[in-house]
């Protein structure tokens, strides 16, 4: 399984898949970081606002930025991030396998010997595989900032106290385990987004059920996993 | 040789291929026709194993395609060259990448043989112009000239035509069956085209059949196919306006 699994990597990086596996990595970042760029930085706001009011009636808002580090770091990066990469890009991932299913291109590159599960899956794998973790700390970055800037402007914690309470409780394993969580969340989407893809039947209507079905089967899968994960780590 | 014995294949209730028996030999240009649904394309996916029969046994040569694992099968499909019904070309790629696809995936050839043989099959079915353009920016029946030189690109043995003229007008369809005559002349392969259009069954097959509710009803020349007494094929004539015992004279020298 080990060796299956290496040579799947090696293929997304041969000379035949190269530019295919470029190509997917750039869609897979440049479909999904304007979405986002909103949600994290909004999510991080959010987040300060509720917690700091609550704090504020303590006295404590300086700590919202540890709050806000620790749920985002955790949890909440990966878990929007797989949401809106979901949504964006396996969702169009499914159309696109999905119509070249219906239209025969899957069948014709099975005639002609070529490897479906390499040509087509493995780029599109690897891309979300190695992006998802990328855009986490993007998104953990931006929501730890929106938090600041509520913090400064409404609650009155220190841009620099904010940042030290956020460094301090949210440590280097926090960060491997969102991480961790991201790239596994990013195999389900592709895995699920070929799969629904490439079981797609009757023309634009069966695209559209296995669109469907990949969001509605990514989303639960992230819940669930994000759940295991968390109980696997902190438990 | 194709050959299919005792085939049968159903979807659910449905039954498409009922106990079919059919060889086709080597080097024939056999068309498939009858009305929707009678089983045509289903049996040309068969002969690919892209679906599999519920019953019975198809041969190549010889060999059971039932009982090839993944490796052998990938070998025996290296022998086809298919065009299928929409052309099924890569949206993504041009007409040229489109085409070298087999050979990149498939060969150990460099871009500079790559680049002589693709371009050698575009121009074959007078596409060379068109190389540098993507699928959606050419018509159907450019596509489908496409999937034609995608089809012949890797010299095959056997080709196989899924209504290579459909949705196409009448012009550009005997275009089409034109070039898919002087494909199977001067590649000597064996084909199968299955195809709704008996003119143009007519125009390249050395043998009709005749599929009707999953059997074959009739399997002969062109000249024999049109004065057949089987009703159904008779029927099917008729429904294309052709007159019993067309092409079986003087017509035919002109074709020659």
């Amino acid at each position: 399984m080990m060796l299956e699994g290496f040579w799947y990597f090696r293929c997304a990086f041969s000379r035949r898949n190269r530019s295919d596996t470029f190509n997917q990595l750039y869609l897979v970042g440049l479909k999904s970081i304007g979405v986002i760029t909103v949600v994290a930085l909004f999510t991080g706001m959010i987040l300060a606002l509720q917690t700091g009011l609550e704090l504020m009636r303590y006295g404590q808002q300086v700590f919202i930025g540890s709050a806000v580090a620790v749920s985002v770091v955790r949890e909440m990066g990966p878990f929007m991030t797989g949401l809106i990469v979901a949504a964006s890009v396996g969702s169009s991932m499914a159309a696109q396998v999905g119509t070249m299913t219906v239209s025969e291109e899957v069948s014709a590159l099975e005639v002609m010997g070529i490897n479906t599960n390499r040509f087509l899956v493995m780029p599109r794998l690897f891309a979300l595989v190695i992006m998802m973790p990328l855009l986490t700390v993007f998104t953990d970055i931006l929501a730890i900032l929106g938090g600041a800037l509520v913090g400064y402007t409404q609650l009155n914690v220190e841009v620099l106290a904010y940042y030290h309470n956020a460094i301090s409780f949210a440590g280097v394993k926090d960060l491997f385990v969102g991480l961790f969580k991201a790239a596994l969340f990013g195999l389900v989407i592709g895995t699920v987004a070929c799969h629904q893809g490439f079981a797609a039947r009757n023309g634009a209507v069966g695209v559209g059920v296995a669109t469907r079905r990949t969001v509605v089967i990514s989303f639960l899968l992230i819940l669930i996993l994000g759940y295991m994960l968390t109980r696997l780590f902190y438990l | 040789m194709i050959q299919f014995s005792q085939v049968h294949k159903r979807y659910g209730e449905n039954v498409v291929l009922d106990e079919t028996n059919f060889t086709i030999e080597q080097g024939e240009t056999v068309a498939i026709v009858g009305f929707s649904g009678a089983g045509k394309s289903v049996c040309l996916r068969h002969m690919v194993r892209l679906t599999g029969p519920d019953e019975g046994s198809i041969l190549i040569d010889g060999t059971p395609l039932e009982m090839l694992n993944r490796q052998e099968m990938r070998r025996m499909r290296s022998r086809f060259g298919v065009l299928f019904q929409g052309a099924a070309l890569l949206q993504w790629m041009n007409l040229f990448d489109n085409v070298a696809l087999p050979l990149r995936e498939r060969t150990e050839c460099d871009e500079a043989e790559i680049k002589e043989r693709v371009e050698q099959c575009l121009e074959w079915v007078g596409l060379l112009e068109a190389a540098d353009r993507l699928p959606s920016q050419v018509s159907g029946g450019m596509q489908k000239r496409a999937g034609l030189a995608r089809a012949i690109v890797m010299n095959p043995e056997i080709l196989l035509y899924d209504e290579p003229t459909s949705g196409l007008d009448p012009v550009t369809s005997r275009k089409i069956d034109r070039l898919i005559a002087k494909t199977n002349r001067e590649q000597s392969a064996t084909s199968v085209v299955v195809t709704h259009d008996l003119i143009s069954a007519m125009d390249i097959a050395t043998r009709i059949m005749m599929l009707h509710e999953g059997r074959v009803v009739e399997y002969a020349t062109p000249e024999d196919f049109v004065c057949s007494k089987v009703a159904v094929v008779q029927q099917f004539l008729e429904a294309q306006h052709i007159p019993m015992g067309f092409g079986s004279g003087d017509d035919q020298d002109e074709k020659e």
